[in-house]
């Protein structure tokens, strides 16, 4: 259905008793002409674009658990596109405009919030750095602003600005970044892509690849049945080695446990994102009044979905020296995503060297603001056999060409990134 | 998660630093360009039991050889590796 101003009118003359479903629950068909696997934001992206924007519909989002299960339900929703690297930059900013006009798209409230990104910078070097940075952006034309320690005490006076090892001497401004509803990101893409007929089957995990004598992918076999394909599309992010395996695959990938934190409730207190530039802490504050943050990746590799004490009191550190007011606050929840980290911090969009097999994978922690480009650019790929324009350059064999995105420059070390 | 540090006793994850699998052997100088792209960049990535490297920099400095469950932290044996963390050639 389609929600609009009548159809909450509608609903509201029986108490909003007979909402119907969001999106069907559907049972697997014996083929499609696309079949993703996972049923993330990534995954349902990608099928809501091959049937909106290249008239495929006869596409499955396989999904092992219930869609958003993974990591679109465990990430801080933050939304930006202040990156620095050809390759990278016109892509985010690309996801970012298709933020700007999503509720519309999908027809589906998503809670797209722009209240604006702050990287704060603690030294001249910094400064510098950010100024590079912001100065990249806005060759893309995208917006930036370098503000001094008084622009930045307007905003947020109760940061510790004269902290004396990391004094606040002023931050990187992206005002159109900001957040997003992570779970109604989801719904609205399964609602968008289901309207166009897209199967949503949850509860079916791929367990391995049908081939051909050729070797090309024909299909995919399931927890529920067999399902054959013209083309397969991987979009696991966190078990991409997992699934790569099962066609034969290595992927330059480590699986590594991100955490996140949410407080307790709290009056408005924190206007926009926040970044802590002398270790590694950001935070934004929910709808609800819980602050959301979090920090590094806890280093080792990991499927547990779970992390350990060290970084809790490493992230809540930085949360200290950023903003000591908070340190009688109560941390409510705290859960671990399954991040795939790739070899230089950036993204993998591609055909893979198995015929009918092409890849989504390796987001890092950058994951969630990348949702609507990724889904994008792999509908293009999935439907043209080609990149799309503004992702040529997150080729899986990038590493062998020496044509590496290392944003952070800290080479293949993926715990780093 | 505690490693018990086979010189230090059981010690919190923090005190060491992890350099990842294990299995990766640097190729020789004549190993050609395959080799290298293979033992820099491509990872089993195992789900379950691996053999990983850590470094107790925050006590005996000693390279150590974990073998630990990536599926639920288990760790399941650890071993002194002296040397293991030099870029050393596989012979």
């Amino acid at each position: 259905m389609k929600y609009s101003i009548f159809s909450l009118a509608r609903a509201a003359l029986s108490g909003h008793r007979n909402w119907p479903r969001t999106w069907r629950d559907a049972e697997p068909k014996p083929r499609y002409d696309v079949v993703i696997i996972g049923g993330g934001g990534h995954g349902l992206a990608t099928a809501y674009h091959l049937a909106a924007d290249y008239g495929i519909t006869n596409v499955a989002v396989l999904e092992k658990g219930w869609i958003g299960s993974g990591n679109a339900g465990r990430n801080t929703t933050i939304i930006r596109s202040n990156y620095l690297l050809p390759g990278n930059i016109g892509f985010y900013e690309l996801s970012m405009k298709l933020w700007e006009r999503m509720e519309q798209d999908l027809n589906y409230n998503t809670m797209v919030s722009q209240r604006g990104v702050l990287n704060l910078y603690h030294s001249d070097a910094q400064r510098d750095a950010y100024a590079r940075r912001g100065n990249a952006m806005r060759i893309n034309g995208i917006d930036a602003e370098l503000l001094d320690a008084a622009a930045v005490r307007k905003m947020v006076p109760f940061l510790n600005f004269d902290n004396a090892r990391f004094p606040i001497q002023g931050g990187l401004l992206q005002r159109r970044g900001g957040t997003a509803r992570h779970d109604a990101v989801v719904w609205g893409y399964a609602h968008a892509a289901d309207r166009r007929g897209v199967d949503i089957i949850q509860n079916c995990e791929v367990t391995s690849f049908t081939r051909d004598a050729g070797g090309r992918v024909t299909g995919v076999e399931t927890t529920r049945g067999t399902i054959g394909a013209g083309k397969v599309g991987m979009a696991v992010a966190g078990s991409s080695s997992r699934v790569a395996a099962m066609a034969d695959l290595r992927l330059p990938i480590e699986s590594h446990v991100l955490q996140a934190f949410v407080s307790e409730g709290l009056k408005p207190l924190i206007p926009g994102v926040m970044t802590f530039g002398a270790g590694h802490f950001y935070v934004s504050q929910s709808d609800k009044g819980g602050l959301v943050f979090g920090g590094d990746i806890d280093g080792y590799n990991s499927y547990a979905q779970r992390g350990n004490m060290p970084v809790m009191e490493d992230v809540c550190e930085g949360g200290m020296a950023l903003m000591p007011l908070i340190g009688r606050l109560r941390l409510l929840r705290q859960w671990g995503g399954i991040m795939d980290m790739s070899m230089d911090g950036s993204p993998i969009i591609d055909r893979t060297p198995v015929d009918g097999l092409f890849i989504n994978a390796g987001w890092c922690y950058g994951g969630f603001k990348a949702t609507p480009a990724s889904g994008l650019v792999f509908a293009h790929l999935l439907a043209r056999n080609e990149p799309h324009a503004e992702a040529t350059r997150f080729r899986l064999d990038r590493f062998q060409r020496g044509a590496m995105i290392d944003e952070k420059g800290q080479g293949a070390q993926p715990n780093l990134h | 998660m505690r490693i018990a540090c086979p010189f230090c006793g059981p010690r919190e994850n923090s005190e060491f630093s992890y350099l990842g699998d294990a299995k990766p052997k640097r190729p020789g100088p004549d190993a050609g360009e395959d080799a290298v792209y293979e033992y820099v960049y491509l990872r089993d990535n195992v789900a379950g039991e691996m053999a990983e490297l850590w470094y107790h920099g925050g006590g005996c400095r000693a390279w150590l050889q974990v073998r630990r469950n990536t599926v639920t932290h288990e760790i399941l044996s650890v071993e002194p590796a002296a040397g293991a963390g030099a870029a050393s050639v596989t012979p």
